[in-house]
């Protein structure tokens, strides 16, 4: 391969075993491999923790999809990171019932506490912070996802409570 | 029809159509952004909204969007009504534009700016930030600015939907959407440069023009045709300061329609090139110092050689530049300059076109075909905008899935989703992997003689009476029944082929197939492509001489005039050597130097294209008539003027010259037909060249003289060089850039169409030739000749950017090309034991580097044509021996990662597969 | 054997698992695939259209004559689509139906696609939907090794297979069509209709989308018949449908209740009225893309037709509360903020409107805001109308800001002079 591509240009990364196996299950249920892109991306993050241009254009050629096609729907989605996260994701809704229930004082409270803001993450990797739409949980708002778990009713003191649990459990 | 009102005043329709459509086929001014007449409607941008009315009672009406809504009879509509909703829909587009319109390259023929105007929105009420973006680097040809976008997404429909292009997509979402690439990098679709002119405004533009910038109507410009292939594209190039600033489409509804490819837009560099030959040489004696002679003089030494030279005309010279020379010459004296393989095909090409029932196919009715065969020719590289062409015709079968459920055709979206995967069969037979492959049914990779006998055989599957192949393996004849069952079934069925491969049975096939498509009334449809501007004008003008090259080398002639011709792409070195060493005077007329020029005593600057006013014959022999655009320096001259003899008078009219011509080409009254005769006027005045704004003309010399100077003459005719004269914009005959009241971009154009997207008022330029063939069946007989070989058997790799002998010199394009090589299975690489950086020495030729491709058949290599490097014409047909090079080093031109190709086996299958 | 009257939420208990496929019918379940499979497709699909089921994904469109739109099969896939992808600010019932009675979901969808002929149902689901998609991948692995999925169904001729389609989180995916790209894996961006997608849907091929809780009616009416559907509406109408509160109430939740209920009764009986304290002052009666609706509405039954007149729409009958402690112009922020981000940027007054609302309210609640500002934002609202925009998610946007300036057009005049009073204390 010869010179005009910069050598900086990312170049697809090796697929692991695991991600081969979930994208090939998803595969099984859609007649064209488009179909598959976002939820091969999304199975990616589930194991990188996030979608790297490395990553984005390993699921392109596995899936012989163009990777600015890909890049169009990865960057579409508000949950396909394109860009490092923390080890765990904290979602805060923001949406109206949490918002009438006092999420802006839990964010003032998180940001204070991890000394991040909205899209930030900690300088140990720990945490990442980002606004979600309404959740789907209005009558016990406030409302928050970390990882896959999703925590009601918060008060700034059950926040330090989950905080202090996900960095107990790394 | 149906009957429609609109705020009073009442229209025939098509219902069949968008109602904005049909409101523009009216001349009305409604907005629009989105719509394309070439793309459909999707109805994003909302600019076309109008008030529709459910009934006469109905005093409130529904707002809807004119390019998404089928005109009912009877149906009442408001335009007016709509007017406030168009003007907040640009207010809040402009939310986030930049305002930079002084700086920016599209300013003063801005598509934006006129609706802008149009709306009424000139007061900025947001006072709040705007949304920025970082721009890409496109590579050489298209210039990148985000923070113009209006988010119409016409570009990524253009580039994707339309053109195929798979490496440019729409990102992120709400006012962040953002339309690039994945990362920086030059565009890779051969057409990319047509979005300069699809996008409504400032973001994509032609980055060559915007480093020599002047403004539209700063632009000195004429009805022109591309020099770059045969296919003909109509164009509009501009001038400013004596230098070709840029070329754009110039719409030809059964030739280019909207659309150019790359080469042509931003091939034509070579025009303003330091490498030009802008005086004119003598030397008395092969080893002497040219010196600089004066254009009387050079005249004269040319005239002189009348009766002793023989001539060697150019196919791409005009028409005129090769009639003259022939008249100079005399019949008998004048040659054919294209190589004598290429002689005899073009001459082949003839004879099936005037001699068999086949429908010769334009570019207009291969987007109409719906069954392909591509024959042989690699048409991304040899013919670009029929490939483009061929990405239409494979959509058709959505349009007929459509059609069924009754949705109409302007529905662009919704049909792409009907068809999803599906397409019109096309089936390629080719000696490698072609661009086109992606939308390919099947893709047969052999020999051009293995291909011809596939052929044969289809044309016999289709109508027995064609002659049998036999021998085909069963694999074979699968895909020989199924390409005759598709052809078969197709309403439209086509056959592409061309001279490209070398191969006279391709041709001969090709004919058969469509003749054997042909019942009763409709004929089989053909394109064959030829390899130059004026190919086939030539080889008329030959008239059935059998004036090849060769015979001019053999002829013993020792003087002879070389138009326009570096005869080293022509001929075999030595033969050229030998040629020119036992000549006493060479007389050569051109724009660039080359080996041929070298070895003149005389030399004359010739015009190129942009400076000339003639006549081409495109692939369907269609001639069109091309004006030059501004007047050269005063040594360069056009190739007619200089060799037109007295007896025309010294200073004739090109008309003079298009007669001799025409009386010598079959129809050839019908050339009198391209132009509006020679005398002209209109309103007693001229066509300008100018646009009416044309600024500073007083003042352009001013540093020099504070006289203005004479305007230039244009002895040739109809136009004059400056803003004197009437437009011929409105319903003339000669149409130069489009321009109406408040529509300054190329969005006017459909003021000067009989119906929008649909042909110009006054027709479509250009007159086809040949009569379409009534006779009976007649069929070639399928003689496939299989040389025998030893070595390697040779295969010609075409370069859209490269293999033309002009294009090649322009810089933009060098950024693209690259310098000669050979392709060859990695089998045989490792069979002759090239390692990675090794180089092969071509026998006959020069040492090259190699690009290992799985799809070439083993025993196989490509070889390129044209390329700094290698002269194919040294090339023999029986094979070709390879060698590793010693010591050897790639090339500085050498460079892999601009070839593009989608071979199956390469390690992308996204068109981006470089290996070597 | 009495037939319910709760049959949505009758196997729902909150803090128990959801039943297991066995659990499920024991409890009665899956009795409508039998039944189902012993119609002619055309007078299913007329059953439901008796049964007057609306959906319950918003519009509120008759369930059985949507479907009817649908060809006659051609031999090509055809596709039932659940949309699950509930992201309408103040909307939690479609979650409570998946996570805790999952087969009914799946009763229904094969049920419906029974109906539609249909040989292929996805659920588009909502992405941080964690437990419901475990709930669901859980329950179709039963019913495909119980075999009421797959080939043959139950011995019949009729074949069908199920996926879950986890989504990335973008409330435009809730539009049936931008979710039929989504599920092509695809941009969001809205389709033109028509075609519509019963004719030309996912890949082209005839497709319905319908929502969780419509389907999950499916199974009860195709089971127990019309007449006890009809029966189990009040004022006029029929079925039961979940509706519910949030904002500052005594008991926030959601609850399975005649159609036809009035918003005192769930207001007050239902979620308790509000918390000590706090004042009603108005109320979204069914998402965040409502129009406001005032105190005096409440005793409008929750009947589109009804809710329409008053100048707002029922939408996913989910109210949210506002209280006289929360500032209006706030929640609109909060609101606008919300739609701006989510539009897919295909459209013009969505795309480029949405932000410039949320500008000037941003100025407004900064105590920056103009008399002007005010001005431009009803202009807004009528850019942004029905009609105006590709898809419905703009003129959605503009519902609870025009009916905000309407009703505390005092409040945001207020803003231009002193900011936002609320902030202050
Ligand atoms: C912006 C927008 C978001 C929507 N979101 C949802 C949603 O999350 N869930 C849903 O069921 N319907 C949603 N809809 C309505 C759907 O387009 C569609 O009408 C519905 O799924 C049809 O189902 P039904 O007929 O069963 O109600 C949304 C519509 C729009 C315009
Ligand atoms: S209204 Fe327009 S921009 Fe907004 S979500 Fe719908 S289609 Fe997209
Ligand atoms: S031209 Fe009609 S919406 Fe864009």
């Amino acid at each position: 391969m010869s010179n005009l591509i910069a050598s900086t240009a990312p170049k697809a990364r090796q697929l692991t075993h695991e991600e081969i196996h979930d994208i090939e299950h998803e595969k099984t249920h859609y007649p064209y491999a488009q179909a598959v892109g976002l939820e091969a991306l999304k199975i990616v993050q589930k194991y990188q923790g996030w979608v790297s241009d490395e990553s984005l254009l390993a699921v392109a050629e596995y899936l012989k999809l163009p990777p600015d096609e890909l890049e169009g729907v990865a960057t579409f989605f508000n949950m396909i990171f394109r860009r490092p996260v923390g080890k765990h994701v904290i979602l805060l809704c923001d949406s109206v019932a949490c918002w009438m229930l006092g999420c802006d004082n839990l964010k003032a409270h998180i940001s204070s506490k991890l000394g991040i803001d909205y899209g930030q993450t900690t300088a140990d990797n720990q945490f990442t912070l980002i606004p979600v739409p309404c959740l789907g949980d209005c009558d016990k708002a406030p409302t928050m996802m970390v990882g896959d778990k999703t925590y009601r009713n918060l008060t700034p003191a059950r926040i330090d409570a989950i905080l202090a649990e996900c960095k107990a459990h790394g | 029809m149906a009957k429609i009102t609109v705020d009073g005043k009442v229209f025939e329709v098509d219902p069949n159509n968008n109602l904005l459509q049909e409101l523009l086929s009216h001349k009305q001014d409604l907005p629009y952004f989105c719509w394309h007449p070439s793309m459909g409607s999707v109805g994003s941008c909302r600019q076309c909204a109008v008030i529709e009315y459910a009934n006469d009672d109905d005093q409130r009406g529904r707002q809807v969007m004119a390019c998404m809504t089928s005109p009912r009879e009877g149906a009442r509509y408001s335009m007016d009504k709509a007017h406030q909703f168009r003007a907040q829909a640009i207010e809040s587009i402009m939310t986030s534009h930049p305002h930079d319109c002084p700086v920016c390259e599209e300013g003063g023929e801005c598509h934006l700016q006129d609706m802008t105007v149009m709306s009424g929105h000139t007061y900025r009420r947001y006072d709040g930030k705007k949304s920025t973006h970082n721009n890409q680097n496109l590579g050489p040809f298209i210039g990148h600015e985000m923070n113009r976008c209006i988010t119409c997404y016409r570009c990524v429909r253009y580039y994707k939907d339309y053109a195929g292009g798979t490496d440019f997509s729409v990102q992120a979402s709400h006012n962040h959407t953002y339309f690039g690439r994945f990362q920086d990098g030059s565009l890779e679709s051969e057409f990319s440069g047509n979005l300069a002119e699809v996008c409504p405004t400032g973001v994509f533009t032609d980055k060559v023009f915007s480093k020599v910038y002047s403004r539209k109507w700063d632009l000195q410009s004429s009805p022109s045709v591309c020099a770059a292939c045969g296919v003909g594209c109509n164009i509009n190039p501009g001038e400013r300061y004596g230098t070709l600033r840029r070329v754009v489409n110039r719409f030809n509804d059964e030739v280019n329609g909207y659309f150019l490819c790359d080469k042509g837009r931003f091939g034509t560099g070579y025009v303003n090139s330091a490498q030009r030959i802008s005086v004119n040489m003598s030397r008395s004696a092969h080893d002497a110092r040219p010196s600089e002679i004066t254009p009387v003089d050079a005249k004269a030494k040319l005239l002189a050689m009348k009766g002793n030279a023989i001539g060697i005309g150019s196919p791409r010279a005009s028409l005129e530049a090769n009639y003259a020379l022939r008249a100079l010459v005399g019949k008998d004296n004048f040659y054919a300059g294209v190589s004598d393989v290429e002689f005899g095909l073009l001459n082949q090409v003839i004879d099936i076109y005037q001699n068999r029932p086949v429908h010769i196919a334009s570019i207009k009715d291969i987007e109409k075909c719906d069954a392909i065969l591509v024959l042989g020719e690699d048409v991304t590289n040899t013919a670009a905008r029929i490939a483009l062409a061929l990405r239409q015709s494979v959509k058709n079968i959505g349009k007929e899935m459509a059609a069924r459920i009754k949705l109409p055709m302007w529905q662009d979206a919704a049909i792409r989703t009907l068809a999803m995967d599906k397409k019109s069969p096309l089936y390629i037979l080719s000696s490698h992997a072609t661009r086109l492959d992606d939308i390919a049914r099947q893709v047969h990779i052999g020999s051009a003689a293995d291909s011809a006998r596939i052929a044969f055989a289809v044309a016999h599957v289709l109508d027995s009476s064609a002659p049998a192949v036999t021998g085909l393996s069963d694999a074979e004849m699968a895909l020989v029944n199924s390409i005759a069952t598709d052809l078969k079934a197709a309403k439209h069925p086509l056959v592409v082929s061309g001279t490209s491969s070398l191969e006279p049975a391709l041709l001969n096939a090709a004919a058969n197939i469509a003749t054997a498509l042909g019942n009763g009334d409709q004929r089989g449809n053909l394109a064959l492509c030829v390899p130059e501007a004026n190919s086939l004008g030539l080889m008329l003008l030959m008239d059935g001489s059998q004036n090849s090259l060769g015979k001019a080398m053999q002829s013993g002639a020792r003087q002879a005039i070389v138009l326009e011709n570096d005869l080293y792409r022509r001929a075999p070195s030595a033969t050229v050597d030998s040629f020119l060493s036992g000549l006493q005077q060479l007389a050569v007329l051109d724009h660039l130097q080359h080996r041929t020029g070298e070895a003149a005593n005389l030399v004359l600057a010739s015009g190129t294209f942009a400076e000339t006013t003639g006549t081409f014959v495109n692939y369907e022999g269609r001639a069109q008539h091309f004006y030059a655009t501004f007047k050269p320096v005063a040594a360069i001259q056009s190739s007619a003027k200089w060799l037109c003899d007295s007896e025309f008078g010294n200073e004739p009219r090109i008309h003079i010259l298009t007669g001799g011509a025409a009386a010598i080409l079959p129809n050839g009254y019908k050339l009198q037909k391209l132009t509006p005769g020679a005398d002209w006027t209109f309103a007693g005045q001229r066509a300008p060249r100018q646009h009416h704004r044309y600024s500073g003309r007083t003042v352009m010399r001013a540093h020099l003289n504070v006289h203005e100077p004479k305007q230039e003459q244009d002895e040739d005719g109809l136009m004059n060089y400056s803003m004197e004269g009437v437009p011929a914009t409105k319903d003339a005959t000669i149409f130069n850039s489009p321009w109406a009241p408040g529509w300054n971009s190329n969005q006017s154009l459909f003021k000067f169409q009989k119906s929008a997207g649909g042909e110009l008022k006054q027709g479509s330029h250009g007159e086809r030739l040949f009569d379409e063939n009534t006779g009976a069946k007649a069929w070639y007989a399928a003689v496939v000749q299989q040389a025998a070989i030893s070595g390697f058997a040779q295969f010609p790799i075409y370069h859209l950017f490269g293999s033309e002998e002009l294009t090649a010199q322009s810089e933009a394009i060098q950024a693209k090309a690259t310098g000669a090589y050979v392709a060859l299975n990695p089998a045989d690489v490792a069979r002759l034991g090239l390692g990675a950086s090794d180089g092969v020495q071509v026998q006959h030729n020069g040492a090259v580097p190699y690009l290992a491709r799985a799809s070439i058949t083993p025993g196989t290599v490509g070889i390129s044509v044209g390329l700094h490097g290698l002269n194919y014409q040294n090339m023999t047909t029986a094979g070709v021996s390879l060698n590793k090079a010693a010591n050897w080093q790639n090339p500085k031109d050498w460079r892999a990662s601009n070839i593009i190709v989608s071979d199956a086996g390469s390690s992308s299958a996204y068109g981006r597969g470089t290996q070597g | 054997m009495t037939l319910t009257n709760k049959p949505l939420t009758k196997n729902i208990e909150i803090g128990r698992a959801p039943f297991n496929f066995a659990q499920y019918q024991a409890a009665g379940g899956y009795q409508s695939v039998a039944r189902a499979l012993t119609y002619k497709p055309r007078d299913l699909m007329k059953l439901v259209q008796d049964s007057g089921l609306g959906g319950r994904g918003g519009a509120g469109f008759n369930t059985g004559l949507k479907w009817s739109f649908i060809p006659e099969p051609d031999g090509g896939p055809r596709y039932l689509v659940v949309n699950a992808d509930e992201m309408e600010p103040g909307t939690f019932k479609d979650r409570l139906l998946m996570e805790h009675d999952p087969h009914l979901l799946i009763e229904g969808m094969i049920t419906a696609s029974i109906a539609l002929q249909a040989t292929m149902a996805y659920i588009f689901l909502r992405g941080e939907y964690k437990e419901a998609e475990h709930a669901l991948l859980q329950a179709i692995k039963e019913a495909y090794a119980a075999g009421v999925l797959g080939k043959n169904i139950q011995g019949s001729t009729f074949s069908l297979d199920m996926a879950l389609h986890t989504s990335a989180g973008r409330y435009i995916c809730g539009e049936e069509t931008a979710l039929i790209n989504a599920l092509e894996g695809k941009r969001a961006n809205p389709r033109f209709k028509p075609p519509f997608p019963q004719v030309s849907g996912l890949w082209g091929r005839p497709t319905l989308v319908n929502n969780v809780e419509t389907i999950c009616n499916i199974p009860g009416i195709v089971t127990n018949g019309v007449e006890w559907f009809k029966g189990l509406g009040i004022n006029g109408q029929f079925g039961t449908r979940i509706s519910g509160v949030s904002g500052r109430v005594k008991k926030p939740g959601c609850w399975e209740m005649p159609v036809g209920t009035t918003f005192r009764t769930l207001f007050e009986d239902y979620a308790g009225g509000m918390q000590d304290g706090y004042q009603l002052k108005a109320f979204l009666p069914g998402g965040g893309s409502t129009d406001f609706l005032m105190p005096e509405h409440l005793d409008l039954p929750m009947i589109p037709g009804d809710v329409a007149k008053a100048g707002s729409r029922l939408g996913t009958s989910l109210i949210m509360v506002l209280d006289d402690k929360t500032c209006p112009v706030g929640c609109i922020h909060n609101l606008i903020k919300f739609f701006a981000h989510e539009s897919c940027g295909w459209c013009t007054p969505c795309r480029d409107g949405l932000p410039w609302s949320e500008h000037m309210l941003v100025k407004l609640e900064n105590g920056e805001g103009s008399l002007k500002d005010i001005e431009i934002l009803k202009e807004m609202c009528g850019y942004m109308a029905p009609g105006n925009t590709f898809c419905a998610l703009a003129p959605g946007a503009a519902e609870p800001l025009q009916s905000g300036l309407k009703y505390f057009h005092d409040e945001f005049v207020e803003h231009v002079n002193h900011g936002c009073k609320y902030k202050q204390h």
